[in-house]
């Protein structure tokens, strides 16, 4: 059955500067349907939908909304015709409660009635499914409240189209599948949703109908139904690719490098951001950190790295000298210290430059960060980091027109890739990454896997933070998962199902552990 | 007693030019902007209410004193205004460094104030000074009420400005908290990209929260030159006022509640030598002008301990908001 057609894109194209964000692109979307718009990074898609929710404005092209031809020239704009988009940034004032949020900039008498507010917003919480306490601080709540206020939102102001940016990057699999069925009932109350990803996975288990964007063009629209995975990947990325990661094994034999022993770290807030944390990490593998956002990654590499006020524990990294092997605690030593014993790290942080690179510097200088120590003399000697920074260019395929490029320039899959490298390069035992892919799309990811895998053939003990469980599960040797500080239990992705981990980072504790 | 009482009344008096900048600035920076130029605005605002006030007198034939104070008034707060206007314009449309320009408006003020200060002085012949009139209408307090023993004096003995100062920072209090407008006006100043997504001009936000914020602190300057100072332009008059009234901000914890009390503890510091007499000599009798300080250091380690995200300054004070900055 085809269903009623809420918005109908026609030709529409979008340029920034001389580069070509939508070409020619038409789609059209339906109520009482779930629309899932598929594209690498830089692919186009939130800009499309960014057309629709007033921030940006087309150069040419048709909108037309419920069949008229319209103009949305600002978000207020779009609220009228209906259409609400919930971006990947939530847009909320942390001291406010969510009630507050949700009536911000609203029209309505002198003063605010908080009373009445509250039970219209039960009312719709109720009828969709959410849990919410409205009257709770933005800063008191988890990532996926946050995102149920951000949804109320738009649902208060009466949106009837809705557009998600990406809802799923920071979920938890349960809460994912919580977002789903709600959305589903949302699509059977006859709203029209659209939902950008690059997640196969979702795609099929959400949508009815997926739209595939590529370079800025809709190269197809297809249902659901009727396709599968490897077709949208080959239609996405415009030839074969192979969705497997690979899961090399070493045939070495595997040392423990490094050994951690009940660390424990006090937060900002007093808490125990990390508590009694235990685990070995042994050279050529990889071990996967799993864990909703915020539940001690963060305290756990800068730990390592020296960067982070250690309460308790011990921290041993394995150095063989003449004389044997020896262990020695790490705790203690500056960074500086712990980078000569040869533990890297890259963390990239949610806006991708905040730690390891310095965003207005060029390539060669973020080279130099690490290196320019070692030099003799007052001077800093420019040719090795230059050599470096070419090195990683080619070797990495890092796209920019030369090394003295500032990395603010350069796109995010870019600049982690440069990163990433830079670690690399410098030949460590023990390489922490955290996010490295993050927000990267399916053919820079691989770049970084490759990398990862590569370090682990060599020998070295590799770290690996990341947020999407199914890469954790199909490269990972083993996974350990985190959960509030603490260590929920260390598994083997070859063993477990996706569904234990989500439980285990909810906070389930598993007690049975491997390796 | 009696001097207690004195001591309180007098507390209150001093502590009023300290209310009005404080709980301009409080609005100013709930939108965002942190103005420096407390000390310009109030040197503007103090400036332009006694050249009002004296033109009037000048040109009427029978100038009445009330009329005199209420166009001082009118005058005091417009001539601040278009300083924070002019602020307003270099760092919400310009996106200039706020700290710079708040800097460069007190520096500003202060030379316009005393420019004209001076100017006036001299078509006086010597020194400008309002009519015996106008200064009555600067100190008396309610008739009636204010002969009611003890309470009449804590209560109704002050000058009309004192009662305004109180007023205003009630309102700001009651619209903070429970008008749509001031929430609105919160969100701007905690997340103007919010603000923005939920159809809020931020511009027109800033610009009334600052032009307004900043009126209201030279109604705090003219008090100077209309009240302490009875009438008479004195060279640098407001002499240090704007910055402890942005520093009576961090101790109000953004608050135009307890502004009130940070105005009045503060009024109380500054008249305490000539209520209490410790016997110190000269070297010795600076620790009073040393206490309103102490005060700020030990209430800035308390607020810090307590680390509440409401006390805290709004988000975005300081930053400059460009929507296309993403």
């Amino acid at each position: 059955m085809e269903h009623e057609i809420a918005i109908s894109l026609e030709g529409i194209c979008k340029s920034f500067g001389s580069v070509k964000a939508n070409h020619d692109v038409s789609l059209e979307i339906r109520r009482g349907e779930v629309l899932a718009l598929l594209g690498e990074n830089g692919s186009g898609k939130t800009t499309l939908m960014n057309m629709l929710s007033g921030i940006y404005y087309p150069d040419e092209g048709t909108i037309k909304v419920n069949g008229e031809e319209v103009n949305i020239r600002s978000p207020k704009e779009a609220f009228e015709l209906g259409i609400g988009m919930i971006h990947q940034h939530y847009k909320l004032v942390e001291v406010l409660t969510a009630a507050e949020n949700i009536t911000l900039g609203l029209k309505g008498g002198l003063t605010v009635k908080r009373r009445e507010l509250v039970s219209d917003i039960r009312a719709l919480t109720e009828k969709y499914g959410f849990e919410l306490d409205p009257t709770k601080k933005i800063y008191d709540m988890s990532v996926s409240e946050k995102q149920t206020v951000e949804i109320i939102k738009v649902l208060y102001r009466g949106a009837d189209i809705l557009i998600l940016d990406e809802p799923t990057a920071v979920l938890t699999p349960q809460e994912t599948e919580k977002l789903f069925a709600i959305l589903h009932n949302m699509r059977d109350d006859g709203k029209a949703i659209v939902i950008i990803t690059h997640k196969l996975n979702e795609v099929m288990s959400v949508s009815d109908r997926v739209a595939i964007l590529r370079k800025g063009e809709a190269v197809a629209t297809v249902r659901t139904s009727e396709t599968d995975a490897q077709t949208l990947t080959d239609l996405m990325v415009g030839r074969k690719v192979s969705l497997e990661i690979e899961r090399p094994d070493v045939d070495f034999e595997q040392k423990d490098f490094l050994k951690v022993v009940d660390l424990t770290c006090i937060g900002a807030e007093g808490h125990k951001a990390l508590d009694s944390v235990s685990f070995t990490l042994r050279s050529g593998e990889i071990m996967g950190v799993a864990g909703i956002a915020g539940s001690g990654q963060r305290e756990l590499c800068e730990a390592i790295a020296g960067l982070y006020p250690v309460k308790g524990g011990a921290i041993l990294c394995r150095s063989d000298t003449s004389s044997g092997e020896v262990r020695e605690n790490i705790v203690g030593m500056s960074p500086t210290e712990i980078i000569k014993k040869g533990v890297a790290m890259a963390f990239v942080p949610e806006d991708r430059l905040g730690m390891g690179l310095v965003a207005s510097m060029d390539m060669v200088d973020n080279m130099m960060l690490k290196s320019y120590k070692r030099g003799k003399g007052p001077f800093v000697d420019r040719k090795a980091p230059r050599a470096m920074a070419e090195r990683i260019k080619d070797e990495l395929e890092v796209v920019t027109p030369r090394v003295t490029m500032p990395v603010r320039r350069l796109s995010g899959g870019n600049v982690q890739k440069v990163l990433v490298g830079r670690e690399i390069a410098s030949s460590p035992k023990v390489l922490v990454v955290a996010y490295p892919v993050r927000g990267l799309d399916i053919n820079s990811s691989y770049t970084i896997y490759d990398l990862l895998n590569q370090q682990k053939k060599k020998g070295v003990a590799v770290m690996f933070i990341g947020e999407d469980l199914d890469v954790l599960m199909a490269l990972c040797d083993r996974i350990m998962v985190l959960c509030g500080g603490r260590v929920a239990g260390i598994v083997d992705p070859r063993e477990v199902t996706k569904d234990e981990i989500g439980l285990m980072m909810a906070g389930e504790r598993r007690e049975e552990e491997v390796g | 007693m009696t001097t207690v009482i004195n001591f309180l009344c007098a507390a209150v008096l001093a502590g009023t030019p300290f209310l009005f900048g404080t709980v301009g600035e409080i609005i100013t920076e709930r939108s965002g902007n942190l103005n420096l130029g407390v000390e310009g605005m109030m040197f503007m605002g103090g400036v332009a209410g006694i050249a009002g006030a004296y033109f009037y007198e000048q040109s009427a034939a029978n100038p009445i004193g009330w009329v005199a104070a209420i166009i001082a008034v009118v005058c005091s707060f417009v001539c601040a205004a278009l300083g924070a206007l002019v602020y307003s314009f270099l760092t919400v449309t310009l996106r200039a460094n706020q700290n710079v320009t708040g800097l460069s408006l007190t520096i500003f003020g202060t030379g316009f104030g005393n420019f004209f200060g001076e100017v006036l002085g001299n078509k006086a012949g010597g020194y400008v000074v309002v009519t015996g009139q106008t200064k009555e209408a600067f100190s008396v307090g309610i008739p009636g009420l204010s002969n009611i023993p003890v309470v009449g004096k804590l209560l109704f003995s002050y000058n009309f400005l004192v009662y305004l100062g109180i007023l205003i920072a009630v309102l700001a209090a009651i619209y903070f908290s429970r008008t749509r407008s001031g929430l609105n006006l919160r969100a701007v100043g905690e997340s103007p990209a919010t603000a923005d997504a939920a159809g809020i001009n931020v511009t027109k936000m800033k610009y009334l929260a600052t032009c307004i914020g900043g009126g209201i602190c030279g109604i705090g300057g003219m008090y100077i030159v209309m009240v302490t100072c009875s009438g008479v332009w004195v060279h640098n008059c407001v002499n240090g006022y704007g910055w402890i009234a942005v520093a009576l901000v961090i101790f109000a914890t953004w608050s135009p509640r307890r502004a009130l009390l940070g105005s009045f503890v503060f009024g109380g510091l500054s008249v305490l030598r000539y209520y209490l007499h410790l016997g110190l000599n000269m070297a010795q009798s600076q620790m009073y002008d040393v206490l309103p300080y102490i005060v700020t250091v030990i209430v800035l380690i308390v607020t810090g301990i307590r680390q509440s995200r409401e006390h805290a300054q709004p988000a975005s004070c300081g930053i400059n908001y460009f929507r296309e900055e993403r």
